[in-house]
């Protein structure tokens, strides 16, 4: 993408928190506590590009993906939307807004509703959101957009239960571009399927950006999967950004130590890379999103931790000019 | 030596639909210290195979076949005979260390438990030897927290616990069924390098079921491929990743996103896995195989020996896939 180009989507210092009961009393009366899934995320998406989060789980991947559509209501900062921030508008403003940006949710099966045929879950958007349509030329639409995504047409009348994990994928894709929308935002849409089924949703994704130009939010744990995908990566621990950088530089260059050592624990297919490779395997657990570590998240389990990583706040900053890291020492 | 030899083991379950076949014809041999990586997506019939060697299937079920443990016949031994081996000669990891554990007793009672039964501790001894090996699988103060529940340790440390608790009587084998599935890649590979040196230290021998091919590739010395319940191919682990010969071994390798590759466009495999209840009568893979021919989906292939020890079950002779094998194994 070019530089003259203008973001269609700017989050800027984004964050969710939750109030929670505290974690080590179960009275009702203890005091409530602040649980910051998302602390302070931003970026710009540009058009027709895919930007992938990864993340293990709990770091708030999937948090902010509900918050750009306010499935999540956002505690603060901004969501600008084609110049507009979405956080100040009202109900109106985020009904239109979801014409264009749609989500593919991780569950293939458990996100479809298990008492609608295949037609009724595909024409459900454009019956909300364009009633202007006529029955016959919902149905038509319905069809072209069944045979794009790889269903057949003898299928439109049959159940969810009747499909396998990648048919049923394949439905939730159906329904998320029946509108045509900009954006699609996918919360791990492979993760659930097996090897060879993944790799068919994975092409289709592709193609389908192709030939419509839209732009994706590709949100996955698995990095080979996300490089594969995506244009650029930002990479996610405890609610905050680590590293934000284009696909290579990311994996032939890592700036983070944490995105090193998330490189580094991948496996390999290959048994003789595998036997000889040496993993920089992270002391500790993940700390509680409740009470995080002061200075840098990531400095409890970081093998370059300084003294001043605990004192000072992180912030992402431009180390050249495709990467962008949160780390104190780059 | 080998410890394990099963011997066309099958599993069958009654169902609504009739019966359905969900392994067929698997054999393999399993010596002291080897780890056996058995491969396939869901529904191949990767888990019941050993859930079926540890009498563990579901009521409706039946193996038949062999499955000797130092020549006794693990399928028709009673549950009281089964009881003395298992947790104790042969123990297993599953893959859901949630609801594997027991959250209603504490991690030092569902250990010492092991222990009182199998090895007639006390619960002195026993209680120090579980804290013992909690340590052995890095889970820090392990004395504080052998007391605690379940539900009071993250997903990667009652995975260890998991471990710890299969490791208590120092089995022959280890069943590892998806030990790492549920595990983000960081915990993955703390585990992973865990059981290499408990593997190393106690000479355990490993079986592995998974459908991570990575994972594989770092752990395994013998690699079983399976589809639709049957064996598709086995072999060295080398020879699965650098010179497979099955259709499917291929496609899977193809399917596999690299970290390395630039490749805008990933070879998948058509179609969808087989049902079941509704197998075709000839090879599982035929429908989707893309060298399939006549007489694929007519005739079921049996698993052969060719040259370099490999086995494998395809009616396509490896002479005419190689020049398409190498396209794939390197995308």
């Amino acid at each position: 993408m070019s530089e003259a180009q203008q973001p269609i989507l700017s989050v800027r210092n984004v964050k969710v928190h939750f109030q929670v009961a505290h974690g080590d009393s179960a009275w009702p009366w203890a005091a409530k506590k602040t649980l910051k899934a998302v602390d302070g995320v931003s970026f710009d998406l540009y058009p027709g590009e895919t930007l992938g989060v990864v993340g293990e789980s709990g770091c708030g991947k999937s948090t902010l993906s509900r918050a750009i559509l306010n499935l999540i209501p956002a505690t603060d900062g901004e969501i600008v939307w084609m110049g507009k921030d979405l956080r100040k508008g009202d109900a109106r403003d985020w009904h239109r807004v979801r014409r264009d940006i749609q989500m593919i949710f991780q569950d293939p099966l458990a996100s479809l509703n298990p008492r609608m045929t295949v037609a009724q879950i595909i024409a459900e958007p454009l019956r909300t959101h364009r009633p202007e349509l006529g029955d016959t030329e919902v149905m038509a639409r319905v069809r072209k957009m069944m045979k794009r995504v790889g269903l057949t047409e003898q299928q439109i009348n049959r159940y969810p239960h009747e499909f396998s994990g990648g048919q049923c994928q394949r439905i939730g894709i159906a329904r998320a571009l029946i509108l045509e929308p900009k954006l699609i935002i996918c919360d791990e849409p492979v993760s659930a399927l097996d090897v060879s089924i993944q790799a068919q949703i994975i092409n289709l994704l592709k193609e389908l950006q192709r030939e419509m130009g839209l732009s994706l939010i590709f949100i996955a744990h698995d990095l080979a999967v996300v490089k594969h995908i995506s244009d650029r990566i930002l990479v996610m621990y405890l609610g905050r950004e680590m590293e934000l950088a284009g696909k290579h530089a990311l994996y032939d260059n890592p700036t983070h130590p944490y995105t090193q050592a998330l490189l580094s624990a991948i496996p390999f297919p290959d048994p003789e890379r595998e036997r000889h490779k040496t993993i920089q395997l992270l002391a500790g657990d993940l700390p509680s999103p409740i009470n995080p570590p002061s200075g840098c998240v990531f400095r409890t389990r970081c093998p370059q931790a300084q003294e001043r990583c605990a004192k000072e706040p992180t912030k992402l900053h431009r180390v050249d000019d495709k990467t962008q890291c949160s780390c104190l020492l780059v | 030596m080998s410890i394990l030899n099963v011997s066309n083991l099958g599993v069958q379950f009654r169902t609504n639909d009739g019966m359905v076949n969900a392994v067929n014809g698997l054999t393999f041999e399993l010596n002291q210290g080897q780890t056996l990586g058995i491969v396939g997506e869901s529904g191949s019939g990767k888990s019941q195979s050993v859930l079926a060697m540890m009498g563990l299937l579901a009521k409706n079920g039946t193996a038949s076949g062999e499955a000797l443990f130092h020549g006794q016949n693990l399928l028709t031994m009673s549950p009281r005979e089964l009881n003395r081996i298992r947790g104790d000669r042969i123990s297993m990891i599953f893959q859901d260390p949630m609801t594997s554990l027991n959250p209603y007793l504490t991690v030092e009672r569902q250990m010492t438990e092991v222990l009182e039964l199998h090895k007639g501790m006390s619960r002195r001894t026993a209680k120090k030897r579980a804290i013992e090996l909690l340590d052995a699988v890095r889970i820090p103060e392990a004395a504080r927290r052998v007391n605690m529940y379940p539900h009071e340790f993250s997903g990667g440390m009652r995975q260890r616990v998991m471990i710890a608790m299969a490791l208590l009587c120092e089995p022959e084998v280890l069943v590892a069924d998806e030990p790492t599935t549920a595990l983000d890649v960081t915990v993955q590979a703390q585990i992973l390098s865990l059981l290499k040196d408990l593997q190393r230290d106690f000479g355990t021998a490993i079986i592995m079921i998974t459908h991570d091919l990575g994972v594989v590739a770092g752990l395994c010395d013998k690699v079983m491929v399976m589809y639709g319940g049957r064996v598709m191919e086995h072999a060295d682990a080398d020879h699965i990743f650098y010179r497979p010969t099955h259709p499917y071994t291929i496609g899977l390798l193809g399917a596999l996103p690299h970290l390395e590759a630039n490749d805008d466009e990933l070879t998948s495999i058509p179609g969808n896995p087989p049902n079941l209840a509704h197998m075709p009568k000839g090879c599982p893979f035929a429908e989707r195989c893309t060298h399939a021919r006549a007489g694929c989906a007519d005739t079921i292939p049996p698993l052969v020996a060719i040259d370099g020890g490999a086995l494998r079950a395809c009616h396509i002779p490896v002479a005419e896939l190689t020049v398409d094998n190498k396209e794939a194994a390197h995308v």
